[in-house]
């Protein structure tokens, strides 16, 4: 594999990680990520749509009037994820149930839209189908981990598997209710980008304001 | 022979004309600045073209398999409130084999043969107007506002000695209207289980609904006290075993007020003179 293969693929794992550096496709990370079964769907689901996104853009890039572009990036996002509905209801239709509207939504995900427009448009189609898994896989990884916190101290288990016995099953771990509620992946996420920063401090903005003393007249504010 | 091949060749022939002209207007469109009028609308139209080949194309291939894992999964929440789902269950089969779908009609209580039951959609036709039935306001107490005109019930046989009678359920808890099966023994009075399959309700407090361990509680239970009444509600605080009216009562969801009041409006409703309650009194005066 190629140095600007890799750099597509395995950046968006933590150097440019869609959720925690770019922040997007947070709300979707919020309201999946209680079960692992669901997250890893979800996740299969969004990195095959953003690749065959990124894939199908980049290749009609050079013809698309730039007026209607977005419009154009829509139809070909809402089109695949429609594709990807039906077949998680032909092929997992339970937990195509669990996952509801979510699989539908991934049509506005900030990640897929982000994509085509900042890398898909730019490049061709086989790098972009790349970025697009890359950036899935980002996705993906901040889910899993999401996931792995909330299903363990909400319920106890993991994919179904008993990991700390609960106490009305005779153990000793009462569970976490907190964890099952949207806002936990909040404080989750939160501190793994807090955890990411702090071995990468690059990846800390600077402040967008300057902070001034007050003796030099109108503050700091803008 | 010959002149069908002839046939074939001829359209070949003209396949091909079409897709060297549909070429030349291709080579034309591609050339046009990106910007021009020209270029937006074609670009705009071939691409909805293929995107709808694309989805239509999907959801036709993939409608059979969709209803039915739909069909079967409906199939799956009625063996599970009639215990009879294990995890190797085959599930077509057991339902084939013990459970006779059924027509009522709420309002005489009798069973209707000239509706095919096995055919009959009971939500869909709640939300069919030349199917269902408005419910005036001050009687709906489970907040549904619409119920079919005809009801689909279970019966859950063995040979030809009945063992459960299911009703289907539905009623607004906090979030969501949840829809559900409610098991009764043959005497049309004890509660054998309920199984709330559809709820988008708050995961671990309404949610709750689905615990196994919660549903537990319901089994044995009574419906109608001895006046008639649909006695049968969900209590705060726990159900005091010592006392005579235990058996009406079932415990509350901890954190889940609302929608434990929605379980009891639903049961209300359902097990009262709007629903059941008629066809339910001619089962236990036939015996």
């Amino acid at each position: 594999m190629d140095k600007e293969t890799k750099k597509v693929l395995f950046e968006p794992l933590v150097d440019n990680n869609p959720i925690t550096l770019q922040v997007l496709g947070v709300c979707s990370a919020l309201a999946v990520t209680s079960q692992m079964s669901t997250s890893l769907i979800m996740a299969l689901a969004l990195t095959s749509v953003t690749a065959c996104s990124s894939a199908a853009i980049s290749a009609v890039r050079q013809h698309t009037p730039s007026s209607i572009r977005i419009i154009v990036q829509m139809i070909i996002i809402a089109s695949l994820v429609i594709v990807v509905d039906q077949l998680l209801k032909a092929f997992a239709f339970d937990v195509s149930k669990k996952l509801s509207v979510f699989v539908g939504l991934i049509i506005t995900n900030c990640i897929v839209m982000g994509r085509a427009e900042a890398y898909a448009m730019k490049n061709p189609p086989l790098q972009s189908f790349l970025d697009g898994i890359g950036n899935g896989m980002g996705y993906s990884l901040i889910l899993i981990m999401v996931a792995a916190f909330r299903e363990t101290l909400g319920s106890g288990k993991l994919l179904g598997f008993e990991v700390l016995p609960l106490v009305k099953d005779g153990g000793w771990y009462i569970p976490n209710g907190l964890m099952l509620l949207p806002p936990s992946a909040f404080f989750i996420i939160g501190l793994i980008i807090w955890g990411f920063r702090t071995f990468k401090p690059n990846q800390v903005e600077r402040n967008e304001f300057k902070i001034m003393s007050i003796s030099h007249g109108e503050g700091g504010h803008h | 022979m010959l002149n069908a091949e002839k046939k074939t060749s001829k359209y070949n022939e003209q396949l091909c004309q079409y897709y060297e002209q549909f070429k030349v207007y291709r080579d034309k469109v591609l050339v046009l600045s990106n910007d021009s009028l020209e270029k937006t609308i074609a670009v705009a139209l071939a691409l909805c073209l293929v995107c709808a080949v694309l989805v239509s194309l999907a959801t036709v291939a993939l409608r059979p398999l969709q209803s039915y894992n739909k069909a079967l999964d409906m199939k799956k929440n009625i063996l599970d409130v009639a215990g009879l789902l294990q995890d190797n269950t085959d599930i077509d089969q057991a339902f084939k084999e013990r459970i006779e779908s059924k027509i009522v009609d709420l309002k005489t209580g009798e069973y209707i043969d000239s509706i095919n039951a096995d055919d009959y959609d009971q939500r869909k036709a709640a939300k069919d107007p030349a199917q269902n039935e408005l419910i005036p306001v001050d009687k709906d107490i489970a907040s549904i506002r619409m119920k079919a005109k005809y009801t689909k019930i279970y019966l859950v046989k063995k040979g030809d000695q009945l063992q459960s009678i299911i009703l289907p359920v539905n009623g607004y808890g906090l979030w969501s209207t949840m829809y559900g099966f409610l098991a009764l023994e043959p005497d049309a009075q004890t509660v054998q289980s309920i199984n709330l399959y559809d709820q988008a309700e708050t995961p671990g407090l309404g949610g709750e609904v689905v615990n196994p361990i919660w549903r537990a509680l319901w089994k044995g239970k009574k419906v109608y006290s001895d006046k008639g009444d649909v006695a049968l509600t969900l209590v705060k605080g726990g159900v005091d075993e010592s006392r005579a009216d235990a058996v009406y009562k079932v415990d509350g969801l901890a954190g889940a007020t609302l929608t434990s009041r929605g379980v009891s409006n639903l049961v209300q409703y359902w097990m009262g003179a709007e629903g059941f309650a008629t066809y339910l009194n001619k089962i236990r005066t036939k015996g």
